[in-house]
C-alpha cells in the first residue's frame, strides 16, 4: 500500500487482483491437464508454458501495484483468464495437429501456443510500458492528431506492395523479417484515442439541434461532415483491404463514441441509416460481400462450398450442446481456422453453452469495469476514451461470436484474448494498459477532496 | 456524459446476452438438427473412435475391430467374410450396417442399457468406452460344411438344432466380403456396391431367410402330418397311386415324376408314397384332407409367422380358400405355396424334436465388453405343430425315404439319417429348385437341416436326391462331427 492509501484508509484492492490472478492461472492449470488426459498427450510440455504464462502474469501484476495502485483489481484478471483459456484451447488444437501428423506419419508442426506465449508475454510488457509511459491518460489528448495520422498509416500499411499481403481474400497483414502482423489491430487503439480528442472538443458544437423531426433533434446539416468522413473512410477500408469485420468495427465505434460525446440520439440514427445503405451498396457491388450475405441466410444450401465454414462451426456448437463433450473429447479440429476466428466454435465444442456462457459473462465483466471506470473518471476526455476503448473491445467480440453462430453474416475477426493471433492480443493488451491507466485516475482518491471530508467527518 | 454512457454499456451488455440467447438456440433446440445433418463427420467418428465388441463362435471371433491410426479410429473386420456374411453382414461407413452388425448394433456399440455400470465405471475411471460382445449359435464346422459344399451354386442352407431352434448354419451362395464394405475407403466401398448390386446373382441377398420359393415335395412332409394329424391315417393307409390323374374342374392331369405308378393296382401306402414321393397319392391325400387342413398343419409348422432370428425371415406363404385342383397341387408343395430355407428346416425340426417347432435364433450369449456373460438366450417353443406319437411315425417314414427311397444320396454310414427330397418347379420353361430337408441321427435327431438349390444351381439334370441331397449330408456329417 502507498502511503497516500495507507493515510486516507482507501482500499487499492490489489491483493484481491492477486487472488483473480491465481484463481485464473488454476482454471488454465485444470483446462491444461483436462485436455493432456483426454488426448494422452504428454509430448507437448505443458509446465513450461503455464509457468511461464503465470510468471508472466505476476510480472504484471506487480508493476500494475506499482504504477497504477488504484486501477480496477477486476480488469486484468479477467482479461487472464480469457487468455489462459484461449491457450488451453490452442494447445488442445496443437495435440490433434500433431496426432493427425503422427497418423499421416509427417513431422508434427511446431505447437502454435509457444508463438501466443511469446505474443501474451510481447502484450503484456506492452502493456507495462504503456503504464509506465503513460503516467495520465490526458497526456492522450494532446496526441490526438498524431494518434489519428499514425491510426490512418497502419491501417493501410497493408497496401504497399512487397510489405503487405493477402490472406483467405483479406489484404490485412504485413510481413517483418519472419514475423506477420496484422497492423489494423493497433489502429484500433491509435483512432480510438483520436475519436475521443476530436470529439470531446466538438461534442458541443456537434450537439447543437436546428429542427426537431418527431421529437428527435436533428443536429445542423453542415456538421455531419465528421460523420461523413468516418463513413467514406470505413468504406474505403472495405474496398481496399476487403474486410467486413474491421469496416463495421470502425464505424460502429464511432457511432457509439459519437452518441456518448453528443447526447444526439439522432446521430445514432443517421450512423445506422448509413450503415444500411452502404451495406445494400457492398452486397451490390462486392461479390465477397455477397457471398457473406447468402451464406448467413442459407448456410446450407453450398455447405461444402461457400458455407463450409460456418456450417462446420454450428456442427461444432451442436456436438457440445449444453455440457459440452468435455475438453480434449470433441472434434473441434474439423472446423476450419479453429485457432483464430472459429476458437469460440471449439469452445463451444467442448465445454457446452454453460462453459460459452460463462466465457460471456467474463466479457459482460469486462464491458462493466470498463464502463465503470469510464463514468468515473473525472475528465471528459477520459470518460470517452475509457467507454470507447470498451466499446472495441465488445463489438469486436460481438462481431465474431455473431458471425460463428450465425446471428449475423460473418466477417473474419479475432475474439479479444481468446483467439490466437499476436496482433489481436497485443492489441488487446495495450487497451487494456489503457483502460488501468483511466480507471486508477478514477479510483484515485482525490487529495484535496479527501481531506475536506476528512476534516467535516472529524 | 455519464447517461450516455450507462445507456451504451447497457446496450454492449445486451449484445452479449443476444448471443448467449442465439447459442441456446444453436446448442440446445437446433442441436439434434445439426447433428444429424448430412456431411457432418462428428456421430460417425464418435461411433467409430470406440471400440466395436466382437461377434463370437465358441472362442473363435468372426467380426472383431482393429485399432487404425485413421482418423476413423477402429476398423471392422471379418474372418472367413464371405462364409458368414449372411450372418454378420457388414459395418459401413456409406451404407451403414446389415445383419446381426444392424441388429444387435446396441450391444455391439455398447449403447444397450444392460451396459449402464460398465459405462458408468469407463466415465468414471475416464478409460475408452468399449462395446458388448455376442456368442453365435453357429457350428463353424456346419457352417464351413454348408458353404463349401454349395460351392459357389445359387442356394441356401440352414441347419438346426431341433431341441432348441439353434441356428447352427445358415449359408447363402454366392456371397460377397464384408471386409471390403467395412472399409473406411468411401470410394471402394462405393464401387464394390454397385458391382455388388448389378450382378444378377444377388450375392448380398440373404437367401436362407429372404428368398422364398416353391418347396416342391418337401411339403409333402406337412400334408403327411397333417394325414396322420387327421387321425384317419397311419403310415400303412392305402392311397391310389397311379401314374397319371385327371385334376377335377380342370383339363389338366398331373403325372408322377417317375412317368409310372407308384404301386401295384395302382394302390401305395402312405409311407411308401412319401418314399418315392408319389404325387399322385399326395395329390389325392390333400385332396381328402382338404385345403383348411393342410393349411392349419402349415401354420402350425410356421408358415405365416414372422420370426426375428434376430433379422426378421420372410414370411413363408401356404394360400387360403383353395378349390380342389389348386389344393391337390398346393398338397405337394406347388402352385402358391412359398417357404424360405429356415421355413423348411423348421418343419424337419418339428418332427424331429417329436412335434414341437422351436423358434429359431442365431445370439446364444450377450456378453459385456469384458467378456462377463449378461445373458443367455432361454430356447422357446413357437407350436406343438404334431402329436409326439406321430412326430415319432413320421420321422421313421423320412428314414424310409434315405434308406429305401428317393433321399439315398443323404446316406450316412453307421447313423440312420431321415429326410425328403422335392424338386419344385417355379415358371414354366425355367429349370426346378432342388430341394432336400434332413435330420441326424434318426431315432433321436440333434440336427435338422434344409438346402435349397435355386433353379437347381444351373445343373441340367435337376433332382432334389442328386443336387442337394449330398450337401444336406455334408451339414450333418460335420454337426455330429462323423
Amino acid at each position: 500500500m502507498t502511503d497516500l492509501a495507507r493515510r486516507y484508509r482507501v482500499s487499492t484492492r490489489r491483493s484481491a487482483e492477486l487472488a483473480l490472478i491465481i484463481g485464473a492461472w488454476l482454471l488454465g492449470v485444470f483446462a491444461w491437464i483436462l485436455v493432456d488426459g483426454a488426448t494422452s498427450n504428454s509430448s507437448l510440455g505443458g509446465w513450461t508454458s503455464l509457468i511461464s504464462a503465470g510468471v508472466l502474469m505476476l510480472v504484471t501484476h506487480t508493476i500494475i501495484r506499482w504504477q497504477a495502485p488504484y486501477a480496477d483489481p477486476i480488469i486484468f484478471p479477467v482479461a487472464a483468464a480469457l487468455n489462459l483459456f484461449g491457450l488451453a484451447m490452442i494447445h488442445r488444437l496443437d495435440v490433434s495437429a500433431a496426432q493427425r501428423a503422427a497418423a499421416n506419419e509427417t513431422a508434427a508442426p511446431t505447437p502454435d501456443v509457444y508463438l501466443q506465449i511469446m505474443w501474451m508475454a510481447v502484450g503484456l510488457v506492452l502493456l507495462m510500458v504503456v503504464l509506465f509511459i503513460v503516467e495520465d491518460h490526458r497526456q492522450l489528448q494532446r496526441i490526438t492528431w498524431i494518434s489519428g495520422l499514425v491510426g490512418i498509416i497502419l491501417l493501410f500499411l497493408p497496401l504497399l506492395p512487397g510489405l503487405g499481403s493477402t490472406v483467405n481474400g483479406a489484404r490485412l497483414w504485413i510481413h517483418i523479417g519472419g514475423l506477420t502482423f496484422q497492423p489494423g489491430e493497433l489502429a484500433k487503439v491509435s483512432l480510438t484515442i483520436f475519436f475521443a480528442g476530436f470529439l470531446v472538443v466538438r461534442r458541443h458544437t456537434l450537439a447543437l439541434v436546428q429542427t426537431k423531426i418527431l421529437g428527435v433533434g436533428v443536429p445542423r446539416p453542415r456538421d455531419i461532415g465528421p460523420l461523413l468522413a468516418m463513413w467514406l473512410f470505413a468504406l474505403l477500408v472495405l474496398i481496399l483491404e476487403r474486410d467486413l469485420g474491421t469496416s463495421l468495427l470502425f464505424f460502429g465505434v464511432f457511432i457509439v463514441m459519437l452518441y456518448v460525446a453528443t447526447g444526439r440520439r439522432s446521430w445514432v440514427l443517421i450512423g445506422s441509416g448509413l450503415l444500411v445503405v452502404s451495406g445494400f451498396l457492398a452486397y451490390r457491388a462486392f461479390g465477397h460481400v455477397q457471398i457473406r450475405f447468402d451464406v448467413w441466410l442459407h448456410p446450407f444450401a453450398d455447405a461444402n462450398g461457400n458455407g463450409y465454414q460456418i456450417v462446420q462451426s454450428l456442427f461444432g456448437f451442436a456436438n457440445g450442446g449444453l455440457f459440452g463433450t468435455g475438453w480434449g473429447q470433441g472434434y473441434p479440429d474439423l472446423v476450419p481456422f479453429a485457432k483464430t476466428d472459429f476458437i469460440t466454435s471449439a469452445l463451444g465444442e467442448e465445454l457446452g453453452l454453460t462453459g460459452i456462457t460463462a466465457l460471456l459473462l467474463l466479457y459482460v465483466i469486462l464491458i462493466e469495469r470498463g464502463a465503470r471506470a469510464a463514468v468515473a473518471t473525472r475528465d471528459p476526455f477520459g470518460g470517452l476514451l475509457a467507454i470507447g476503448l470498451t466499446t472495441v473491445l465488445a463489438l469486436q467480440t460481438f462481431i465474431v461470436i455473431g458471425g460463428v453462430t450465425r446471428l449475423i453474416p460473418l466477417t473474419g475477426l479475432t475474439t479479444p484474448f481468446l483467439s490466437y493471433g499476436g496482433s489481436s492480443l497485443v492489441a488487446n493488451y495495450i487497451i487494456l494498459g489503457l483502460l488501468l491507466r483511466i480507471s486508477n485516475a478514477a479510483r484515485r482518491p482525490e487529495i484535496t477532496m479527501s481531506t475536506e471530508m476528512i476534516e467535516v467527518n472529524q | 456524459m455519464n447517461r450516455q454512457i450507462n445507456r451504451v454499456t447497457a446496450g454492449l451488455i445486451f449484445l452479449m446476452l443476444a448471443l448467449i440467447a442465439n447459442l441456446s438456440f444453436v446448442q440446445v433446440f437446433k442441436a439434434k438438427d445439426y447433428r444429424n445433418a448430412a456431411g457432418n463427420q462428428r456421430v460417425l467418428r464418435a461411433e467409430y473412435s470406440r471400440e466395436r465388441g466382437p461377434m463370437l463362435l465358441g472362442s473363435k471371433t468372426i467380426a472383431e475391430s482393429v485399432p487404425t491410426k485413421d482418423t476413423l479410429k477402429f476398423l471392422r473386420t471379418y474372418a472367413n467374410g464371405p462364409e458368414y456374411a449372411p450372418i454378420t453382414g457388414y459395418y459401413s461407413v456409406v451404407y451403414g450396417a446389415s445383419a446381426l452388425e444392424l441388429q444387435e448394433n446396441d450391444v455391439l456399440s455398447g449403447n444397450d442399457s444392460r451396459f449402464f455400470v460398465d459405462r458408468l465405471q469407463q466415465l468414471i475411471a475416464g478409460r475408452k468406452p468399449k462395446g458388448g460382445a455376442i456368442r453365435l449359435s453357429i457350428n463353424a464346422a456346419a457352417q464351413t460344411a454348408a458353404y463349401k459344399a454349395l460351392n459357389g451354386r445359387t442356394g441356401a442352407v440352414v441347419a438346426l438344432d431341433p431341441q432348441t431352434g439353434a441356428i447352427l448354419a445358415m449359408a447363402t451362395s454366392p456371397s460377397y466380403d464384408p471386409n471390403t464394405l467395412s472399409s473406411h475407403d468411401p470410394q471402394t466401398i462405393q464401387q464394390t456396391w454397385d458391382v455388388l448390386n448389378k450382378d444378377t446373382d444377388k450375392p448380398m441377398l440373404d437367401r436362407p431367410l429372404a428368398m422364398t420359393l416353391p418347396p416342391g415335395s418337401t411339403f409333402k412332409l406337412v400334408t403327411a402330418a397333417a394325414a396322420l394329424e387327421s387321425g384317419n391315417y397311419t403310415a400303412s393307409s392305402s392311397l391310389p397311386g397311379p401314374a397319371q390323374m385327371k385334376l377335377p374342374l380342370t383339363d389338366r392331369t398331373l403325372g408322377n415324376w417317375t412317368g409310372s405308378s407308384c404301386g401295384k393296382n395302382d394302390k401305395v401306402t402312405l409311407e411308401e408314397a412319401l418314399a418315392i414321393s408319389c404325387n399322385t397319392a399326395f395329390a389325392y391325400l390333400g385332396m381328402q384332407l382338404g385345403s383348411d387342413a393342410l393349411e392349419t398343419q402349415a401354420k402350425k409348422f410356421g408358415f405365416e409367422s414372422s420370426f426375428d432370428v434376430p433379422m426378421t425371415a420372410a414370411t413363408s406363404h401356404f394360400p387360403s380358400h383353395l378349390d380342389a385342383p389348386q389344393t391337390a397341387m398346393s398338397a405337394i408343395g406347388q402352385y402358391d405355396v412359398r417357404a424360405t430355407a429356415l421355413q423348411m428346416a423348421m418343419v424337419a425340426a418339428g418332427i424331429a424334436n417329436d412335434g414341437v417347432v422351436m423358434k429359431p435364433y442365431l445370439v446364444s450369449q450377450v456378453l459385456g465388453p469384458d467378456l462377463t456373460i449378461l445373458q443367455n438366450t432361454t430356447p422357446s417353443a413357437f407350436s406343438r405343430a404334431m402329436s409326439s406319437e406321430n412326430a415319432a411315425i413320421l420321422r421313421d417314414m423320412m428314414i424310409n425315404v434315405v434308406a429305401h427311397g428317393t433321399g439315398s444320396n443323404a446316406r450316412i454310414p453307421g447313423i440312420k439319417v431321415g429326410g425328403k427330397t422335392g424338386t419344385a418347379e417355379n415358371t414354366p420353361g425355367e429349370s426346378a429348385h432342388a430341394w432336400f430337408v434332413g435330420i441326424a441321427p434318426g431315432d433321436n435327431p440333434s440336427v435338422a437341416v434344409a438346402v435349397v438349390l435355386e433353379h437347381g444351381g444351373g445343373a441340367t439334370e435337376v433332382s432334389g436326391n442328386a443336387l442337394a441331397a449330398p450337401i444336406a449330408a455334408r451339414v450333418m456329417r460335420a454337426v455330429l462331427d462323423r
